[in-house]
This record gives C-alpha cells, sequence and structure tokens, in this order.
C-alpha cells in the first residue's frame, strides 16, 4: 500500500477513505465517453446537480467502453474513492446512453445501461428548485420492478444512487423533493417533483406536486449484473452493527411484550400472608380444636 | 328527543371528519410497501396499460406520483416527532432495504498486549480531561504537550539521593531514562504491529528461547554465518563443525495455475523464438560451456605435457586461440545476441589471459 501517513491531516484522509463499520454517503462520479450528444451532456449535468454534493463531474471524454473494459472505471473510482459511475456516451447504434453502475471493493458490481427516448432538462422546466442535498423521497410504481429481475436490479441501484446520506432524523417542513419512477409499457419514466404541503383538516398536510427536475423517459438496453455470490458477499454485514438481541424478551402474536422473572426457591414456611391468630400452633390440643370452629367462621367472612 | 339529536351530532361530527381525511386519504388496491428510512415507497398496483396509453403521459404520471406521494407523507408523519430549535422534526427508523456496502467490513484487528491484559484484569479505559488544575501557576494547564502541568525538562535543581555517585550527571540521567523508555515504548508498538500481521517475525531459532533444541541452534548458527556481505562464501568454520548438509540450491518451478498474463507472455514469446529463423542460443551456457571445454584441454594438455616432453607447449596458446577463433566464428553466426555474442566469445577465449572485461 501507500506510505504510512506523516501528517494528522493525511492520517485522517485516509482513515476516512479505509474500509469501516457504518460507512460514508455513496459518491458518485459522472463522466463522458468517446462522443456525446447535446442531451447526454445536458443530462449528465442534471443529474449532477441533483445528486450535488456527493458526485464529481468530470469535464474530459473518457474513449472506454464500460461494458468490455471497466479497468478505467476501477482505477478512477480507486483515486476518487467513488462507489457509484454515471457514463454517457452516444453513438449510431446506442443514442443517449447512460449507463448507471456500482462498485464493490473497487471492482464493479452492477452495470446497467438506460436510453434516454425523451429527455426534458432543468433549464426548460421553469419553476422555482429545491434547495442542493436536500434529501429526496422514492417513490416506485408499477409491478414490474417486482417482477422482472432487471428491474429489481435497477430499483435498488436506483435507490442507491439517489438516496442520499441516511439520517436519524428529518425536518417535516423539508421534505420537499421527490422522485417518482414509473415502470410502464417496457419503459421507466423518471419524473422530478416538488411537493407543497397544503393545510388540510388534520395534522398530515394535503400534496400538490409541481414538476421541477429533469424528466426522463428511459428505456433499458444492456445488464451487467453480479453474480449471486458476490451480490452476497457485498451484502455482508460486520457482526458490530447487527442489532444487539436483548435476552428474555419475547413478544406474542398481539404485540404484548412478555420477560421472564426468574426467582429463588422460596421457603414456603416463611411466606408473609395474612396473619390468621386462630392458625398459630397452640399447646394443647383441645383448645385449637374449639378456636378452630371459632376461627372457621371468621375464616368465612373474610373469604366472602 | 335528547338520544335524536346525540345521534344526529355524533353523525355530523363522522361526516365532518371523513370530509376533513377526504384530502389526504388515497384509494389503492394494494398497498403501498414503505421503507421510511429511506424515504421510500413501493407500488405495486398494477396500470392497465390502454388506459395508460390514451392519456396524456405527463398528466398521468402527475396524479400517479400525487397520489403515492400522499401516501408517503402520511406514513412519514406517523412517526414520533420532536422539536429541535424551532422546527419539528420526525424521527426516522433505520432503513429496511438490503444494499450493498461500498467496500468489503474491515477486519477486526487482533488485541494488543495491554489490551488482552486490560480484558483479563478488567481494567477499563478512564476518559481523561486535557486540562488540569495547576496550582502554582494558578490556571489551566494540558495534561501533556507545550507548557504542561509537570514538566521534568523544566526543572533546574535537581536534589542528588543519598545512594547516587555525586559526581554523576543527574539531569543527563533523566534525559538518557526518558529515550529509554522511548524506544521501549516504539519496540512494544512496533512488536504489537507484528503480531498483527504475523508475518514478519523471525523464524524458529533465531530469537533466543530458553530451551532451544540442536536443531534450532543449528539453524540459528547456518543464518548467522550465512547473513553476511559475501552470504557466508568466506566465514571460517570452527574447528569440530561439519559442513552443513541440505544448502543445496532448491529447484524453483512456477505454479501450475498462477500469474495467466505471465504464463501467456512466456508461450507467445516462445512461439516468436519458434517462429524466427535464428538459431536461440543461451549466452552464459554457450560461455560457460566454452569455459568448461578450454579447462578440460588445459588439463589434458598438462597432463601430456607431464607424459611427453615440452613439445606440446608451443601449441597450446595456438589451440587455444584456434578454439578462440572457432568459438567467435560460431557465436558470429547467430547474431542474434550479435555484439554480445562475440564480446562472450573475445570473453571466454581471453579468461586465461585475463579476467572478462564487458560481460
Amino acid at each position: 500500500p501507500s506510505q504510512k501517513p506523516k501528517t494528522k491531516r493525511s492520517k485522517r484522509f485516509l482513515e476516512s477513505r479505509a474500509p469501516k463499520l457504518t460507512e460514508n454517503v455513496k459518491t458518485a462520479m459522472i463522466m463522458k465517453g468517446g462522443n456525446t450528444s447535446q442531451t447526454v451532456t445536458q443530462a449528465l449535468k442534471d443529474i449532477y446537480s441533483l445528486k450535488k454534493p456527493n458526485a464529481v463531474l468530470y469535464k474530459k471524454k473518457n474513449i472506454t467502453r464500460p461494458f468490455e473494459d471497466s479497468t478505467s472505471l476501477e482505477f478512477f473510482s480507486k483515486k476518487s474513492d467513488c462507489s457509484l459511475f454515471l457514463f454517457g456516451s452516444h453513438n449510431k447504434k446506442r443514442p443517449n446512453n447512460l449507463i448507471f453502475g456500482r462498485l464493490f471493493d473497487f471492482h464493479v458490481l452492477d452495470m446497467i445501461e438506460l436510453g434516454i427516448e425523451k429527455y426534458v432538462s432543468l433549464s426548460e422546466i421553469k419553476t422555482s428548485k429545491c434547495p442542493e442535498g436536500t434529501k429526496p423521497m422514492l417513490v416506485f410504481a408499477g409491478e414490474a420492478f417486482d417482477v422482472d429481475n432487471d428491474l429489481k436490479r435497477l430499483k435498488s441501484l436506483l435507490l442507491d444512487f439517489f438516496r442520499g446520506p441516511t439520517v436519524p432524523a428529518v425536518r417535516l417542513a423539508g421534505l420537499e423533493h421527490i422522485l417518482h419512477f414509473t415502470a410502464l409499457d417496457g419503459k421507466i419514466y423518471m419524473r422530478s417533483y416538488r411537493c407543497l404541503l397544503k393545510k388540510s383538516g388534520c395534522r398530515t398536510p394535503r400534496i400538490e406536486l409541481e414538476e421541477i427536475g429533469p424528466s426522463f423517459d428511459f428505456v433499458m438496453r444492456r445488464t451487467h449484473l453480479a453474480s449471486d455470490d458476490l451480490y452476497k458477499l457485498a451484502h455482508r454485514q460486520p457482526k458490530a452493527l447487527k442489532p444487539k438481541k436483548k435476552k428474555n424478551i419475547s413478544h406474542d402474536a398481539f404485540g404484548t411484550k412478555f420477560g421472564r422473572v426468574h426467582m429463588q426457591k422460596q421457603d414456603l414456611s416463611k411466606l408473609q400472608t395474612r396473619k390468621m391468630k386462630g392458625l398459630r400452633k397452640r399447646k394443647g390440643g383441645v383448645d385449637s380444636t374449639e378456636d378452630e370452629a371459632a376461627a372457621a367462621p371468621k375464616q368465612v367472612k373474610v373469604e366472602s | 328527543m335528547a338520544a335524536c339529536s346525540v345521534e344526529q351530532l355524533l353523525a355530523k361530527a363522522e361526516a365532518e371528519e371523513a370530509e376533513k381525511l377526504n384530502s389526504i386519504t388515497v384509494k389503492k388496491e394494494l398497498d403501498l410497501e414503505f421503507d421510511i428510512g429511506n424515504l421510500l415507497a413501493f407500488d405495486k398496483n398494477r396500470v392497465e396499460v390502454a388506459v395508460f396509453r390514451q392519456q396524456k403521459k405527463d398528466e398521468f404520471l402527475l396524479a400517479l406520483a400525487r397520489d403515492n406521494t400522499q401516501l408517503l407523507i402520511n406514513e412519514i408523519w406517523k412517526q414520533p416527532t420532536e422539536r429541535v430549535e424551532e422546527a419539528i422534526v420526525a424521527k426516522l427508523p433505520d432503513p429496511v432495504t438490503p444494499l450493498p456496502r461500498e467496500k468489503p467490513p474491515p477486519k477486526a484487528k487482533p488485541p494488543t498486549k495491554w489490551e488482552q491484559f486490560a480484558k483479563l484484569k478488567g481494567i477499563q479505559k478512564k476518559k481523561k480531561t486535557n486540562l488540569v488544575w495547576d496550582e502554582t501557576a494558578k490556571e489551566w494547564r494540558r495534561r501533556w504537550g507545550y507548557k504542561r502541568v509537570n514538566d521534568g525538562t523544566k526543572e533546574w535543581l535537581i536534589e542528588v539521593p543519598e545512594t547516587a555517585d555525586p559526581n554523576e550527571d543527574q539531569f543527563a540521567k533523566r534525559v538518557k531514562a526518558k529515550k529509554e523508555r522511548v524506544a521501549k515504548n516504539e519496540f512494544n508498538r512496533l512488536k504489537n504491529i507484528a503480531r498483527a500481521q504475523k508475518g514478519k517475525a523471525p523464524g524458529l531459532g533465531l530469537t533466543p528461547k530458553a530451551q532451544q533444541s540442536k536443531d534450532e541452534l543449528a539453524r540459528a548458527v547456518s543464518v548467522a554465518k550465512s547473513s553476511t556481505a559475501s552470504v557466508g562464501r568466506f566465514q571460517d568454520r570452527l574447528p569440530k563443525e561439519k559442513p552443513p548438509k541440505n544448502t543445496g540450491k532448491k529447484r524453483k518451478f512456477e505454479p501450475l495455475i498462477g500469474n495467466f498474463s505471465n504464463e501467456k507472455q512466456k508461450q507467445l514469446e516462445l512461439l516468436q523464438v519458434m517462429d524466427s529463423k535464428k538459431p536461440k542460443m543461451d549466452i552464459t551456457k554457450a560461455v560457460n560451456k566454452q569455459m568448461r571445454e578450454e579447462d578440460r584441454e588445459e588439463a589434458a594438455a598438462k597432463y601430456k605435457k607431464g607424459a611427453g616432453k615440452r613439445g606440446r607447449k608451443g601449441n597450446m596458446p595456438g589451440k587455444g586461440k584456434g578454439k578462440g577463433g572457432k568459438g567467435k566464428g560460431g557465436k558470429g553466426r547467430a547474431g542474434g545476441g550479435g555484439g554480445k555474442g562475440r564480446a562472450g566469445g573475445g570473453g571466454g577465449g581471453g579468461k586465461k589471459r585475463s579476467k572478462p572485461g564487458k560481460k
């Protein structure tokens, strides 16, 4: 590996790039291929603005073909510490081509090629936009996302790409941006809206949507999906992250929490109960029977 | 009468409630699947393709998105909220959808010697404050570092203890002791690292132990002997020491399935050589062969000299020259390692006379 760090700053830099228990936000590198059209360059710029600040947009063209040789992509990812990439290109056979991909351990995990059939850019839709860096809400519609294997992976990839940092809490007024993906009719429609929270009678607001962002009509072209075992390997979580199971707590069907209390063995003769004076041991046996008779009605009353 | 009006009131209230909720309720066949930690909603409901194709796509998508977003917002509003600095914040649960990691999880580092001991004894790490109150200076000073509390280096007076030599320099003693502590710490740190990596420790028998077996000692001796600049060639042997066995060169082969590119390269080179019309020649082999031949001739000549008088002596240089010439000619033909061959031949031929100059 590289040299040992000599300053605290470089040490912190290397530590932030080292494998960790809870990882950083995934950054994306957005790059152009050998030949790009105006549509593709504008599309890349728009997606970069959606993904800011967790993205890098490269200006120069890279003459590589990701589906044939991914070494150049892996090199870039190692240098810039990015695990997502978006590669745009244009040629006669595949016009307006976008390749979404992700890497695991600086090796390509999944790559899905989408062709842009219709595209409306950010600048063409003249409305006020959401501030940069807002965590978007994501909605996937269409049963195809659950049925088709390729679309399932695409869903996972798009979620990974657009979700942003994982936060413990979110400001309710700041839920402005929503990305909506629909799989219909062999195509995937991506729309980006700004949601306005209107007053409704109750606490939960009524939603009105206003289209802001880029709108794409994609068609799925080639895919390069990871093999099952590589996919499983990429999902392995370290043991320390698993939530610690509290022992002795169990839930039943109704959601009632149950626990067991383990008692030591009790000496029943020393139990504290109600004092029945009459039942106390006497020296004489006769007296006790008399007293018992006297005590019996008392007992009965108490019990009732 | 009263009962009627109560019922009416209740019915009215219910109707009002329903109306209120109207604005936020959305009717769907299948409920959506939510992952609030990711602010994600998944709508599995079918859309009739024919219906979709009839309408204007964007409007249809807008309506669909509005419905789905409404449902998602309803779900998010069900989460517990709290107030953080004049903003209402909803606490999100952990994300549910499994997503692949960026890098593999880190390997657990083996505990250091101290960590093992602390675990054994149950010693907990105590968090120390950075600043300590200094009585003499009446201010907060660091625990360590610049202008620290107990700075031993700043002392201008050290009492000589009774047991010590009066002429000993106590200040130098302190400095030396500090240096030794620092060196010991560094040594222990490196040992911890070596133990963690577990490959760099010296081999068996080379670190002194209490009881060492005969072979371990022998191995240690042999390693020590060969750790000189000339790899032990000129080390004298002890009077009764036997020459070491098993020190021949081991033949190393390439692994069967190793470097594919290397293997490919080698095979291509082989094919190339086979293709070329020039004969392949190993220069060193040729030179060595030449030298051996010459030695043999020399030995034979000496023997013959001994046997039959001075007559042969005259032939020797001639023979040498002749051999050198033939060798040169042979090598010249090759031309593959052209210039080298000639130099090699020259060197080989000239071995008797002087050391081979150029190699």
